[in-house]
């Protein structure tokens, strides 16, 4: 364990530990763009630069291991002038339209240009204008909007594993895109979307369905796969308007395709909405009464005639464990046989 | 998981994902995880960043090969003989665990002498893996320090899936890589809830908690928690009951959110099955190839629209929580089951879905500490007896439920349908990343469909060359119980003889091709092996 | 004394580029048809060398007849038969093609170590290089300890000639004690300053002394493997360096069982693609990685995770040039050149506008004022030195009034500059100040990977006020932001290129700050270079009304009848200077 002071608070913390970490394990706040705790520190943004004794250049909290007795000022006029200057240079190109933008609200570049009330901008000049769309249909890809902070590439390279996109060209012009600017065409897993800190990586199918304030957020289960990965329901209006996930959880807040877009067969107009009763070969709709009524005279019968062994029961993995229980308990202390399986093996 | 059930008394995976990542060699068989089970697949990748080594054995070139050490090309169904052969370099090697042998386990010696002879060279002709191939991946297992075996249904769903899983559990139990964190035995399950079903008991043998039906002390309880009689005849499983209704022995089924017509095998065979009965009910939340066959259809409720918990391949219990009402007059699933016990005379009466978990914990130690308040923050795994208790990461630990897990000589046997010359192609099904399952849920999502719009077959470009087929160009696969037609998909990803389609699809069901023939203990019909004839398709 | 013939021809890439080529051709070809190879049999050769420094003057030829040698300047082909004729026949000199006072001068004031065999010894023949003392260094190094050879190193006080000036001894002895199974070393030769060729001369004069240094290098701090990551833009280089990784292989210099020591290394040549940020230590190493060349932030150094996350030396091309003559010399012989605190020598690329541009060895300490006028022979055109630019792109501008400064790393960072990797441009007072800032300022802010908000935008916008101000409408103020905005980038950008960057912005500003306020408040350049600022009249007292002017007008700006006054109409002209250049009589004003 190494002590060190941060703003006169001592603070022990593991060696190798990040000055940022250490700051944040002290709950000291130092605002970062490029950082994210499961990813490689980059130092791009330098946002976390921070004032170290005996150092005579600021260093990037996010990239520097503490050091014994180290003495850090996170905060001091001239670390807060330079982080001023860097919001400055990004919004000096950047759209800043955020009266539109589908992350307004949730954007950290937002909110650092809120806190640091970068009202009037010392910079302006040229912009990046890219006239290009992505075609494909998960990923929205405003690149205008991109501050570079290079998370969309680390976490699709060092969590993915795919590295379908990267920073190509140099200086103002240096932008990230799949290779030959392509559209973009990986697994879709949306985890660059989901560590975006600017509204450049949206999900397509969130368009215009609503911002943060107007949303329920409601931790559930994910149906698909075994994985069990925890999914934040994004609602508005009874509607699924977006899904996201907890980074706390097994799955650590990344999710796959389905997972994170597959959500819209919620609300699919082909959902059966009624009970149905098939009379000559043909459905029809029918009150639950009637169905209901039907289904117990049918199964009481043909268990009077040929014995409960006659009725089997199908249960299903997309069930919950208390559906479950509750179908086999029917079958086996209502029916009265041990007719009961479901897709396991399949 | 009848097998792992067998060999340990317990079958579920024996580790927690979490664990992946601490692996230093993982042997993943048969499961193309990173499209099956993409987040595990991510922990998987997790654990090679951090210096894991990986084996893959896998007859297709999956995406997973790009991080393994080695990758093991063995033919489809030859699963056992790969796996004898690499025990028998680990025997010859000595790195086996007598210790471990000697303590937890029984039947070593006869194991021992069933696998003295099948040298990386015999199984080289079987596998048509290198025998030096096989060699090195025995080296890298056998000296790995937490080394975890990872499948899917490339093992379990052949004529002879038991067997495989039986040959996969000796491999962990002679090398003593049982019962300790990060290393053991993980069957990766392909459903949220599988797990969840089967650990409620909806198997025909078995009640909740995998207690048997033809056990009378165990029927007594339930029984009398259940206030009836109960049988105490084991019933019929899916596959079963779909030939019974076929002969005429079962006379009405109740489906409730299942597919069977996509998800059997031999498709035809199962419509003229379901067509067959008296009375079919379904109740589901589309209009599935099913429910069409259905006289009554039941409007139920999505994961997002009720209350409870799903279990997952870790064994771990978490939320399911309602975010939007059902649309229309559909009603939750719990509460059509209940209505209709009523009008059979039996009250089912719940007030909340966590009175019946309550009641599931009265009758299953293993979940009897799991409370909703418990899972509001994090899931729980089960063993988790008390309210006190953390949950189970990993099994095994003080032993197995069984006492001594016992070695299991398994010798190789073919699968049961083999190409020849009127059928010279070897087809696996499975799935793909961007589908699921039988495709109700995704092929109703818009994005996910325009990614992945199509059935097609993956095939050689060796063999593609010889039919002089094209990139995308229609093929028809015939096998001896059906014919589809399907794009081609000239892949270097099968090898040669060996095409891939995947399940999702209705209508180029590849289940109009598959083999319904079942691995005589668990009933797992031969989804993975099949003989099939593909010829361009001319003229339509 | 037997008779006997050698004639050079400067075959480095400014050689060849003046026709080295085709000269040697001719010379070999004459020499056959008149039979002199068979009249001194063996004793004639002619050899191509590397760059002998005065570039300006190619193609150079030696030809040394029975021990005296007349070296000639500005050789073309057609020139090779009278030479023959007269010289190497006749045995009298041609003296009016012989290189004259200032040629001599220009050597004259040099201490030549990294390039003191440069132009003499063939680079493509390693026995002309072990014939000038090569690869003793290395036959001693293996014999010796790696402490003592890093002892013997720290004592001749070298330091990294590349730009940070890091004490080579010390890094390698911090590599030496770093536990590890694999260490590299890597010969930085990704020369990116524009104008600067040293790196570039050095291997392609003299290859083998760079593998040589690399060799030492590695034997000292445990390494096993070293690359050459060089610019893929340098081919002569690249072919001259692989030809003689090949020789010296052959000999046992490199490969398996060094010299029979037991030691093995080897060394592989990595080309670059171009990219100015790969000279900087961690870009390169991603770069060598296979990724996408940007820098990552220090610490961890490359002495404790460099490539492949091992512990890595990386060395300048000069740097490693320099260490065969410690070894073979002695610390205290390499100590007795520089300063107190800058040892040894240095290269410069001596460029602008001077008269003998060129490449030049000084001695550490040597003044600014005596590598200008003595070496350099002064001002083109006899006009007034306004400035020098140091150090390239990171470096900074050393005003006419501070001539009197020693060249070292200490006095030049004194006054706002570096020493650099050794680019020097000399500028005199047609050279606007705000215009070579912004010169640089392109360069650097093309070149820059990206990576970082400050260097990536911060730059631009420097570059965008700087374009104002050259345009006319630089604001009030707009000095302060340069300042301010530039401080800002120095201070919080990640790598070396970003923090340097604003360098040739800032001493500027202290050194010219008026023409700065001429540019923003008077709309005006001084120096008649900011075309936005200048305007273009004729003066009548001149105009001859001859017409040259309005010929060459390509806006057709400027009317006026035969021996009449001529005018330009301002709102036409597009102030191209076409007008000024082809006035004979001076009657075009600018300003």
């Amino acid at each position: 364990m190494l002590h060190l002071t941060i703003n006169g608070l001592r603070v022990t913390v593991p060696e190798g530990t990040t000055i940022l970490d250490a700051a944040r394990s002290a709950d000291i706040p130092i605002p970062t763009l490029c950082h994210h705790p499961k990813l490689t520190p980059y130092g791009g943004c330098r946002l976390c630069i921070v004032e170290v004794k005996g150092i005579n250049r600021p260093v990037t909290s996010c990239t520097t291991p503490v050091a014994a007795d180290m003495e850090v000022a996170t905060t001091t006029p001239a670390i807060e002038r330079m982080r001023k200057t860097i919001l400055e240079l990004i919004l000096s190109d950047h759209p800043n339209d955020c009266m539109v933008c589908e992350k307004a609200g949730d954007c950290t570049l937002q909110e650092l240009a809120y806190f640091y009330g970068v009202s009037d901008n010392r910079f302006e000049g040229e912009r990046r204008c890219y006239t290009g769309k992505d075609h494909n249909p998960f990923i929205g890809r405003d690149m205008e909007k991109c501050i570079l902070c290079g998370k969309c590439v680390r976490v699709c390279e060092e969590v993915q594993g795919v590295g379908a996109i990267d920073i190509a060209y140099r200086g103002f012009n240096a932008k990230i895109c799949p290779p030959f600017e392509k559209d973009l065409s990986c697994e879709f897993c949306g985890q660059c979307v989901s560590v975006c800190p600017t509204g450049a990586l949206t999900g397509k199918a969130w368009t215009q369905r609503g911002r943060q304030k107007d949303v329920r957020e409601i931790d559930t289960t994910c149906p698909y796969c075994g994985c069990g990965c925890s999914l934040t329901l994004h609602v508005r209006r009874n509607e699924i308007v977006r899904v996201s996930s907890r980074d706390d959880t097994i799955n650590e807040g990344w999710l796959c395709p389905k997972g994170r877009f597959g959500y819209t067969f919620v609300h699919s107009r082909d959902r059966l909405k009624t009970p149905l009763i098939k009379e000559k070969g043909v459905h029809r709709e029918a009150s639950w009464d009637e169905a209901l009524d039907l289904i117990a005279s049918r199964l009481s019968k043909i268990g009077k005639k040929h014995g409960p062994d006659a009725i089997g029961g199908l249960s299903s993995a997309r069930c919950t464990n208390e559906e479950n229980y509750l179908f086999q308990k029917f079958m086996r202390a209502v029916i009265g046989t041990n007719n009961v399986d479901h897709c396991a093996r399949l | 998981m009848a097998g792992l059930a067998t060999v340990f008394g317990s079958g579920a995976m024996t580790n927690s994902i979490p664990e992946i990542e601490n692996n230093d060699l993982l042997f993943v068989i048969g499961s193309n995880t990173t499209e099956t089970h993409p987040i595990i697949g991510l922990r998987m990748k997790k654990a090679y960043r951090r210096g894991a080594q990986i084996i893959v054995a896998d007859p297709r070139k999956i995406d997973l090969v790009r991080f393994s050490a080695i990758w093991l090309q063995h033919r489809p169904g030859t699963d056992v003989a790969l796996l004898n052969a690499i025990m028998h370099v680990l025997l010859k090697e000595k790195l086996i665990d007598k210790q471990f042998i000697a303590d937890r386990t029984e039947g070593f010696d006869a194991f021992k002498k069933s696998i003295e002879d099948i040298t990386p060279e015999k199984a080289e002709k079987i596998t048509g893996v290198p025998a030096k191939d096989i060699v090195k991946a025995a080296l890298l297992y056998g000296k790995a320090k937490r080394p975890a075996i990872y499948y899917t249904m490339g093992i379990t769903q052949h004529s002879h899936g038991t067997q495989n899983v039986f040959s996969v559990a000796n491999l962990a139990l002679m090398t003593g890589n049982l019962g300790k964190e990060s290393t053991g035995v993980n069957p990766l399950r392909g459903q949220n809830n599988v797990q969840g079903a089967t650990d409620m008991g909806c198997i025909p043998n078995q009640y909740p908690g995998y207690q048997r039906v033809d056990v009378p002390a165990i029927r007594q309880k339930f029984a009398e928690a259940w206030s009836t009689e109960l049988s105490p005849k084991p019933g019929l499983t899916a596959t079963e009951m779909v030939l019974a209704a076929h002969e005429g022995s079962l006379k009405a089924l109740y489906i409730m959110g299942e597919n069977p017509m996509i998800s059997d095998p031999d498709m035809q065979h199962t419509k003229k099955a379901l067509q067959s009965l008296d009375f079919l009910v379904v109740q589901d939340i589309f209009m599935t190839e099913t429910a069409r066959l259905a006289d009554v259809v039941l409007p139920s409720s999505c994961f997002a629209e009720k209350e409870g918990t799903f279990t997952n391949t870790e064994r771990r219990l978490q939320k399911v929580r309602r975010a939007v009402t059902p649309p229309g007059l559909a009603r939750e699933d719990s509460s059509i089951i209940m209505d209709i016990a009523g009008r059979l005379g039996s009250e089912m009466r719940y007030n909340c879905m966590e009175e019946v978990l309550q009641e599931i914990g009265g009758l299953w130690p293993a979940v009897a500490g799991v409370t909703y308040g418990r899972l509001e923050e994090a899931g729980l795994q089960w063993p988790c007896p008390t309210p006190d208790h953390p949950g189970t990461p990993y099994l095994f630990k003080g032993g197995f439920p069984r006492g001594k897990a016992a070695f299991t000589p398994v010798s190789f046997e073919p699968s049961k349908e083999l190409p020849d010359a009127d059928y010279p192609f070897i087809l696996t099904t499975g799935r793909q990343l961007f589908q699921y399952h039988t495709g109700s849920m995704t092929r109703r999502v818009p994005e996910l469909n325009e990614v992945a719009p199509e059935a097609y077959i993956e095939i050689h470009p060796d063999d593609a060359r010889e039919l002089g087929a094209d990139d995308g160009e229609m093929l028809r696969v015939s096998s001896r119980r059906g014919s589809i037609k399907l794009k081609a998909r000239i892949s270097d990803r099968p090898a040669r003889g060996l095409v891939f389609i995947p399940f999702h699809y209705h209508e180029a069901a590849a289940n109009m091709l598959t083999n319904a023939e079942l691995d005589p203990v668990c009933k797992i019909p031969e989804l993975k092996v099949c003989a099939v004839r593909v010829e361009k398709e001319t003229g339509r | 004394m037997k008779s006997s013939l050698t004639i050079r021809i400067c075959m480095g890439t400014g050689g060849i580029a003046a026709g080295g080529a085709d000269v040697m051709a001719v010379f070999a070809d004459q020499l056959a048809t008149k039979g002199i190879r068979a009249d001194i049999r063996k004793h004639c050769s002619i050899h191509k060398v590397g760059c002998r420094g005065l570039c300006a003057k190619d193609v150079l030829v030696d030809v040394i007849r029975n021990g005296d040698k007349t070296t000639y300047q500005y050789i073309k082909p057609d020139m090779v038969e009278r030479i023959i004729e007269e010289h190497v026949v006749g045995g009298n000199p041609v003296q009016e093609w012989a290189v004259g006072e200032d040629y001599h001068q220009f050597h004259d004031k040099q201490i030549k170590v990294v390039l003191s065999d440069c132009g003499n010894i063939n680079p493509e023949d390693i026995d002309s290089y072990i014939s000038a003392g090569g690869y003793s260094a290395l036959e001693q190094a293996v014999k010796m300890t790696p402490a003592e050879t890093i002892a013997l190193i720290k004592k001749s006080g070298l330091r990294g000639r590349g730009g940070a000036g890091f004490p080579t001894g010390v890094k390698w002895e911090i590599c030496r004690s770093v536990d590890a199974s694999q260490k590299y070393i890597i010969c930085n030769a990704d020369e990116g300053d524009p104008g600067a060729f040293m790196d570039r001369s050095v291997i392609e004069g003299n290859p083998h002394a760079v593998i040589e240094g690399m060799t030492v290098g590695a034997v000292a701090i445990g390494a096993d493997k070293g690359y050459v990551y060089i610019r893929a833009e340098y081919p002569l280089a690249v072919e001259r360096l692989r030809n003689a990784l090949k020789q010296a292989r052959e000999r046992s210099f490199l490969g398996k069982n060094i010299l029979g020591s037991g030691i093995n290394f080897d060394i592989r040549v990595k080309l670059g693609a171009g990219a100015f940020v790969c000279g900087e230590e961690t870009a390169l190493i991603a770069s060598i990685e296979g990724l996408r060349g940007m820098p990552r932030a220090k610490p961890p150094f490359p002495v404790y995770k460099g490539l492949w996350g091992k512990p890595t030396v990386i060395n300048n091309v000069e740097t490693l040039a320099n260490i065969p003559h410690i070894i073979r010399k002695g610390a205290e012989w390499y100590a007795s050149f520089g300063t107190e605190k800058s040892k040894g020598t240095k290269v410069f690329a001596l460029t602008g506008k001077i008269r003998n541009s060129g490449l030049i060895e000084v001695p550490m300490g040597i003044p600014l004022r005596e590598i200008i006028f003595d070496i350099g022979g002064g001002i083109e055109n006899n006009r007034k030195i306004k400035a020098v630019q140091t150090g390239g792109p990171s470096g900074g501008c050393i005003p006419a009034e501070l001539l009197d400064i020693t060249v070292d790393f200490e006095s030049l960072a004194r006054v706002g500059s570096i020493v650099g990797s050794g680019g020097m441009v000399v500028l005199d007072e047609t050279d606007c100040m705000v215009n070579i800032a912004k010169f640089f300022l392109q360069f650097t802010q093309s070149e820059s990977c990206g990576k970082c908000v400050p260097c990536r935008i911060g730059t631009k916008r420097l570059l965008e006020i700087l374009e104002r101000v050259t345009a006319g409408k630089g604001r009030l103020g707009d000095i302060e932001l340069l300042e301010s905005l530039a401080n800002d980038i120095k201070a919080t950008s990640l790598c070396g290129l970003g923090q340097t960057a604003p360098n040739p912005v800032l001493s500027t500003i202290k050194y010219f700050r008026d023409e700065f306020e001429a540019h923003i408040t008077k709309k005006k350049c001084p120096a008649g270079v900011c075309r936005d600022l200048l305007s273009f009249v004729v003066l009548k007292d001149f105009c001859k009304g001859c017409g040259a002017c309005k010929r060459v007008c390509p806006a057709g700006a400027i009317t006026g009848e035969r021996k009449q006054t001529h005018a330009i109409d301002p709102e036409v002209c597009v102030k191209c200077g076409a007008c000024f250049d082809a006035c004979k009589f001076k009657a075009i004003g600018k300003g």
